[in-house]
This record gives C-alpha cells, sequence and structure tokens, in this order.
C-alpha cells in the first residue's frame, strides 16, 4: 500500500506502486477529471498509457472551443460523464460540452451574473481557477462571493450562496474541493486588507456549516483541545490576536485562495493561508498568525488540528497557498506520510502530515531571502539584509509571487519526482505607509520585479522529495506560469506565456512535442479517455493572471514598472510575444 | 474666511477695528471656498460626454474648467492623494494593475478634465469605485489634474516634480484653466 520512490529501485516494483497508489485514496482512475487536481492527493497524475514518451510526437489537434473571452484563463476543464465543462474567468461562464459528437458540440451554458464590479476589487485578474464535480453537479466559485452548484446534465442552477461582501475587497478565485459532502471554499484579496478564511458548505444546499478564518480568537481560527502543532512557536492559545498589534488581525490578510488536499484515512485536509497585510511589514508587528501557514483540519467541522507557519511575519508577500501534494513515500528507510509544499519562498516543504513535522525543506529555485529551515525547532532564519520595511530594499530573491505562485505542480509515481512549473524572479521593494480603505488595495508597498539570475523569468522542473534536489530544470523565457500534468506515459505538459503546449519526457526533461496556441497557456493541462476509448489530453489557452496582467489588462509596463504590483516590470515585453484570447486546445494521437 | 478678511483689512491699513465690522457684510461679496464642504461634489452629466456622436448632428458641449489646472501646487497634491486614497494600489504609477493603466492614449471613459472626474465621483461599472460623498470636490479637481499630467495634459511648467507640502494660496499665479482641450471635442 505504498508507493516506493528511492531511486534504484526496479521499473516493476514501481509500477506496482503506482497501481496501488490509485488505491490509496480510494480514488481509481477511471480516466474522468472530476476534481481540480485529478484526486484527493493532489498528485495531477493520470494512469492513461496512449500517448507515451514513443508516439507524442505525432500527437495532432483534435478539436477546439473558443470561450469568448479574453482575460486570464486559468482553469482545468473537467471531464466527467463524456461531458467536459469549463469555468471561465469572470463573468464565470460553465460551458458543457458534448465529448460523444465530434468536436464538442456545447450542450448548455450556465451563466451566473457576478457584478461588474468585482472586478475592480480581484488583485491579480479576474481568474478562475475552475469547478469540482461531485454527485451530478458542478461546484465553482464567482468572482462576486458567490458559491454556485449546477446540475451537471441540465446546466441548470441548485443553489447559489453567498459568502461575502466585495465591498470590503473579498473576491472568489480559488477551485472549491468536495470532501465528504462539504464544499470547501476559501476567499482572495490578501492586497485588500481582508481577513482570510476557509469554509465548509453543505454541497446539499450550500448551506455554512462552518467558517475557519485565518486570523483572530481561537474560536473563530476554528482551534480547540485537538490543536496539537509539532513547534513551540505554533503553540499557546489566542495566537491569532496576541501575534498582531490591536486588532490588525481584523484587516490582516490570510485569505484562502489556496489548493486543498484530503487524506481520507487521516481524515484531514491540508491548505495554506495567505500573506498577511498591508504588504510593508513595519506596518504590522508580530508573527501575524496564522498568515502565510499551512492548516490540518477536520473537514467536517473545519476544527484545526495542526499548524505550521511557514512565514512568520512575512515580509515579502509569500503566500502559503500552494499546492501540497500527499506522498507516502521511504525516506531514511522509513515510509512516511507527507506532504510536499513547494512554498512561494522557493522551498520545497515535506512534513509529516500526520503531526506537521519537518522532513526537509531544500530551495528549489533560486533565493537569497532564507538562510535555514531548522528541522528540530521549525524555525525559519531569514537573511537579515533582505527584510522589507519602511525602506528600500533590493535584489531580494525571489519576489513576491515567489519561486513558485499558484501554478500546481505534479507528481509522478513512476519517476518519484514532482514536476515544479516555476519562477526565476528578483525585486526591489520600497515600503510606504498604506491606508487601509475598505475595498481598497492595502499595500504599502512600490514593487519593481525583474528577471532572476540567468536572465530567464521560469523554469521547469523535476525534483527528487526524497533526495531533496533537483533532477533537471529546463529554463523558460517567461515564468511558467501553468499547471502541469504527468502521465504514466511518462510524458509531463505544460504550457508557456508565449502559448507554446509543450511535452517533457518525464524521465530527462527532453522537449518531445510542442504547439503553439493562441494566447499565453497559463491553465492547468488535463488528459481525459473519450468515449471512443481514446486519450485525449487539452488544455485552455488565455494569456492573463498576475503574469500576464500587462497582457490581459493591456497594462502599460513600459512606461511604469511598478505596473501590476510590480511584476509588470519583468512582464513589460510580454505584449511583444502574446496576445489576448481564451481558446480551449484539445490533442489526441491520429 | 474672515479672519483673512481682518488680515487683508489690516494690512492696508486704512480702516480702523469698528469699521471693519461693518464691512463684514462686503466681505461676504469675496467670499470664496478655501475649505470646500468633503461633501460637495458636481457632477457634470452633461458636459462629460462619452461619445463623438450625437442624434441630430454634434453639437459644442459646454466646457468644464478644471480649477486644479496648471498649478504645480494642485498637481503635486493630487500625486500625494493619489497614493494616499490607494489609486496608485490599483493603477501603480499609471502603468495600472488591478485598474486600467492611466498612462495611455486610449480613455475607456473619456479623457477630459469633466470625464475623469466623473470617473471618480461616480465610478465606471467594470471595477472603477465610485468615489463621490468620500473625496472633497476640490480634491478630486487635484486628482484630475494629476492624472492628466501623467500624459502630458497639464502645462509642462506645472509639471515637474515637486516637494513642496506646504499648503498656500496659489488662486493669483494660476493660469486660466483651457477647459476641455480638443480630442474630437467641438469647443
Amino acid at each position: 500500500m505504498h508507493i516506493k520512490t528511492a531511486p534504484g529501485i526496479a521499473f516493476g516494483a514501481l509500477s506496482l506502486g503506482w497501481l496501488l497508489f490509485a488505491q490509496i485514496q480510494n480514488q481509481p482512475d477511471d480516466g474522468q477529471w472530476v476534481m481540480p487536481a485529478k484526486n484527493f492527493a493532489s498528485t495531477r497524475f493520470s494512469t492513461l498509457t496512449q500517448i507515451n514518451t514513443s508516439n507524442v510526437k505525432d500527437l495532432k489537434l483534435a478539436w477546439t472551443f473558443s470561450t469568448g473571452l479574453t482575460r486570464g484563463h486559468e482553469s482545468a476543464p473537467l471531464i466527467v460523464n463524456d461531458t467536459m465543462y469549463i469555468v471561465t474567468p469572470w463573468p464565470n461562464l460553465l460551458y458543457a460540452l458534448d465529448l460523444k459528437q465530434p468536436g464538442g458540440t456545447l450542450k448548455w451554458t450556465y451563466s451566473p451574473s457576478p457584478s461588474a464590479s468585482s472586478q475592480g476589487v480581484a488583485c491579480c485578474d479576474v481568474v478562475n481557477r475552475g469547478g469540482a464535480y461531485y454527485k451530478g453537479r458542478i461546484y465553482y466559485n464567482t468572482l462576486d462571493m458567490h458559491t454556485v452548484a449546477v446540475d451537471a446534465n441540465t446546466g441548470k442552477e441548485v443553489w447559489k450562496a453567498t459568502l461575502g461582501d466585495i465591498n470590503r475587497g473579498e473576491t472568489l478565485t480559488m477551485a472549491p474541493l468536495i470532501v465528504k459532502g462539504k464544499v470547501l471554499v476559501g476567499n482572495s484579496g490578501g492586497e485588500m486588507g481582508v481577513r482570510g478564511w476557509l469554509a465548509g458548505l453543505d454541497a446539499e444546499n450550500g448551506k455554512l456549516l462552518w467558517r475557519a478564518y485565518a486570523t483572530g480568537p481561537d474560536k473563530d481560527v476554528l482551534i480547540g483541545p485537538n490543536f496539537k502543532p509539532f513547534y513551540k512557536q505554533d503553540q499557546g492559545s489566542e495566537l491569532g490576536t496576541k501575534t498582531w498589534q490591536g486588532d490588525q488581525w481584523k484587516t490582516g490578510g490570510g485569505t484562502g485562495w489556496s489548493w486543498i488536499s484530503y487524506d481520507p484515512e487521516l481524515d484531514l485536509i491540508y491548505y495554506g493561508t495567505a500573506n498577511p497585510g498591508p504588504w510593508n511589514p513595519d506596518q504590522r508587528p508580530g508573527d501575524n498568525k496564522w498568515t502565510s501557514t499551512l492548516f490540518a483540519r477536520r473537514p467536517d467541522t473545519g476544527e484545526a488540528i495542526w499548524a505550521y507557519q511557514t512565514n512568520p511575519h512575512d515580509v515579502h508577500d509569500y503566500d502559503d497557498v500552494n499546492e501540497n501534494i500527499l506522498l507516502d513515500l521511504t525516506i531514511n528507510g522509513r515510509l512516511r506520510k507527507v506532504l510536499a509544499h513547494p512554498d512561494r519562498n522557493a522551498r520545497m516543504y515535506i512534513m509529516d502530515r500526520a503531526t506537521g513535522e519537518l522532513i526537509s525543506a531544500e530551495p528549489f529555485a533560486f533565493e537569497n531571502t532564507t538562510e535555514s529551515v531548522d528541522l528540530k525547532t521549525g524555525e525559519l532564519k531569514l537573511n537579515p539584509s533582505k527584510i522589507t520595511g519602511s525602506k528600500t530594499v533590493r535584489d531580494i530573491c525571489p519576489a513576491a509571487p515567489g519561486g513558485k505562485d499558484w501554478q500546481p505542480s505534479a507528481f509522478s509515481p513512476k519517476t518519484g519526482w514532482i514536476y515544479l512549473p516555476h519562477n526565476n524572479l528578483c525585486m526591489e521593494f520600497q515600503g510606504t505607509q498604506a491606508n487601509y480603505i475598505a475595498g481598497t488595495p492595502y499595500l504599502g508597498a512600490k514593487v519593481r520585479m525583474y528577471p532572476g539570475p540567468g536572465g530567464h523569468r521560469g523554469e521547469f522542473s523535476a525534483w527528487d522529495p526524497v533526495k531533496a534536489k533537483t533532477v533537471w530544470s529546463v529554463k523558460e523565457m517567461f515564468p511558467a506560469w501553468s499547471g502541469t500534468v504527468v502521465t504514466a506515459g511518462d510524458v509531463v505538459f505544460y504550457g508557456t506565456m508565449e502559448g507554446w503546449f509543450k511535452a517533457l519526457d518525464a524521465r530527462t526533461g527532453t522537449l518531445l512535442w510542442q504547439f503553439k496556441t493562441g494566447s499565453g497557456i497559463i491553465s492547468q493541462p488535463v488528459t481525459y479517455k473519450g468515449p471512443d476509448g481514446k486519450q485525449y489530453v487539452a488544455v485552455l489557452s488565455g494569456v492573463g493572471g498576475w503574469a500576464g496582467a500587462t497582457v490581459a489588462g493591456g497594462l502599460n509596463a513600459k512606461k511604469d514598472g511598478t505596473a501590476a504590483l510590480g511584476f509588470g516590470n519583468a512582464m513589460a515585453d510580454l505584449p511583444d510575444h502574446t496576445t489576448k484570447g481564451g481558446m480551449l486546445y484539445v490533442f489526441a494521437l491520429p | 474666511m474672515y479672519l483673512r478678511c481682518l488680515r487683508n483689512l489690516h494690512s492696508y491699513r486704512l480702516l480702523s477695528a469698528g469699521l471693519c465690522l461693518l464691512a463684514f457684510s462686503a466681505c461676504q461679496r469675496e467670499k470664496r471656498e478655501l475649505r470646500p464642504s468633503p461633501t460637495r461634489l458636481v457632477v457634470f452629466s452633461d458636459a462629460a460626454r462619452q461619445s463623438d456622436i450625437q442624434p441630430g448632428g454634434r453639437q459644442s458641449q459646454p466646457v468644464v474648467a478644471n480649477p486644479s489646472h496648471g498649478s504645480a501646487y494642485e498637481i503635486s497634491e493630487g500625486a500625494r492623494l493619489y497614493d494616499w486614497y490607494n489609486c496608485s494600489g490599483c493603477h501603480a504609477g499609471g502603468g495600472g494593475g488591478m485598474g486600467p493603466p492611466l498612462i495611455k492614449t486610449d480613455w475607456i471613459y473619456g479623457g477630459e478634465p469633466a470625464n475623469i472626474f466623473d470617473t471618480i465621483v461616480k465610478g465606471r461599472p467594470n471595477g472603477m469605485p465610485a468615489w463621490g460623498n468620500r473625496i472633497p470636490e476640490y480634491q478630486v479637481w487635484q486628482l484630475v489634474s494629476y492624472v492628466r499630467s501623467l500624459n502630458n495634459l497639464e502645462p509642462t511648467s506645472a509639471t515637474p516634480a515637486r516637494t513642496d507640502t506646504i499648503q498656500q494660496d496659489t488662486a493669483g499665479l494660476r493660469p486660466r484653466p483651457t477647459g476641455v482641450a480638443s480630442s474630437g471635442v467641438t469647443k
């Protein structure tokens, strides 16, 4: 019942390992794609083998579908019962395409009509990271603070729940996960002085069952007698208020726009909270718990079981929202139930997911902001010369979007490696006075980003979570801002911001195939088995997001490098390489 | 207001304090709003036209004078307020972000002073908040001038970076507002 990923083990044993892997999560791979990260463990690994390293070079375009929209497309198509579902950026349309018809005929479109004004409080383009299927319904979020349940057959709205107020700067952009009949949703708005939370809704009717805030009193954070953090600095009562000055926790961020994973055996969900607000750290003394923190909670009640604050008193906008891949690995001869968390601070945290104990935390991208993570004490040691505040600090690597941002990675039990699309960016940071005006940005920083060492802005790497080191890495001109999917055919797919959709050999990183789509790719590719028994690969093209704002938002970053919270400076030339336009591309072998 | 009147009158040394009291009614005639009411806002619904076509042929539209036009002080105040009200959080230094860029040639809702005034006060449907009743009118005009200065639409004599923050009355130094500029609008 475990995957052996230690190098040197025969391929046959590995194959057995990955076959068993599916059973660990009670989720046999049926060739569909029903939740954001493919499975509860968030591996984005498909057991399909029809497309493999020897024939992927023959991959051809099968059909396309235009979304009719021009903002950043970040979502993963869902494939359920021979139907494909696509959630678009604002206005958050849901398209259902009939895969039994040639060319994916449109079955219906559901439009939730979100407020147009919500576009003005979305920090980093009006993106949506997709939906999830559960018992005959598609669940997803709208930018203007609603979660909707839509009948997967008819496209009729079953319920629509209001979860917050855009007048406070809150939005919803994340893809929900449905666990044991609970729709798990977290808010966005860490740049607007929002108080972050993750909520559990009844999938049946949308009723709010629990809401776990990231800041404030223990009763709001859903911290009770069963809360057992591993490290001393995370233990104690009322840390969500004590580690702030006055009532700053009320506008302190820690939003929940994260990826969520679930371990059915331990009955724990895993997710991370976002950055504290404002960005200028001098305005919020203290550790600012529980921002930039990994949480393990019970899905039924939201009760916190353990937490680990990855970036106490964050000084670089290092959110902790990145994915947590749940793996059973043999490390130092011992089988460990771990989570793998590639953090914004450019370190890959491998932790015991039952207890929150650190196993390793090595950098996967160039960084100079941290010196070490003490595995005994859990303490993150910062490089004092890169600590920001009400001053100007230069050459901070990684920049605010981190060594890696939201773009989700994948894990192949065949290779035992994690496939990481990530960034190579540095920044200069000038701290200014932030004013809190509800519903407007709460930043206190002027930032300019630029390419890291080597001049390339992105990389796609394979990471060995046992040895805690990079196996191979491919450089990209722009940040590798798309998600990735890896298959049992040993092919790993991702897209670039110029618009190339690429297939690499999962073992060597060799480019095996590429196709130029109409716009830059920042979405999550998926692979599925069609009704005709063939394997398909699907990806949305349509540049945007924080990294692509210079194109999607038509920014003028050539005249003002602080555009898009400073990301504009690093992406000023993106408009010379790609244009807007949302389009689905589906590929298959001839 | 009245103190100012008294000071001015005193400086002429022509009238006694008693005469000054009698002259209070005369001061009203020269009343100006040095500190306008924070809630007083004017919406230029007719002047801030956003279309180049009009049924029956194009008519001239009234010129709305921007009281801050050409004033280095007002523009520097606009720059300060641009950060103060978090405009910079969305529009950055003019390059844009959450909001569209303000250094531009194509204005979504018009680039005339009255258009920008309306944009700030009324908001716009795709995300611009309505700041009416939140920002005093004179500050809106200061912001209008600053935003236009980003596009070289203010006199260069007034736009060099200024650091003075001392409140002063620059009314007498202010160039006459030129009103609506020449981007397709008939004067």
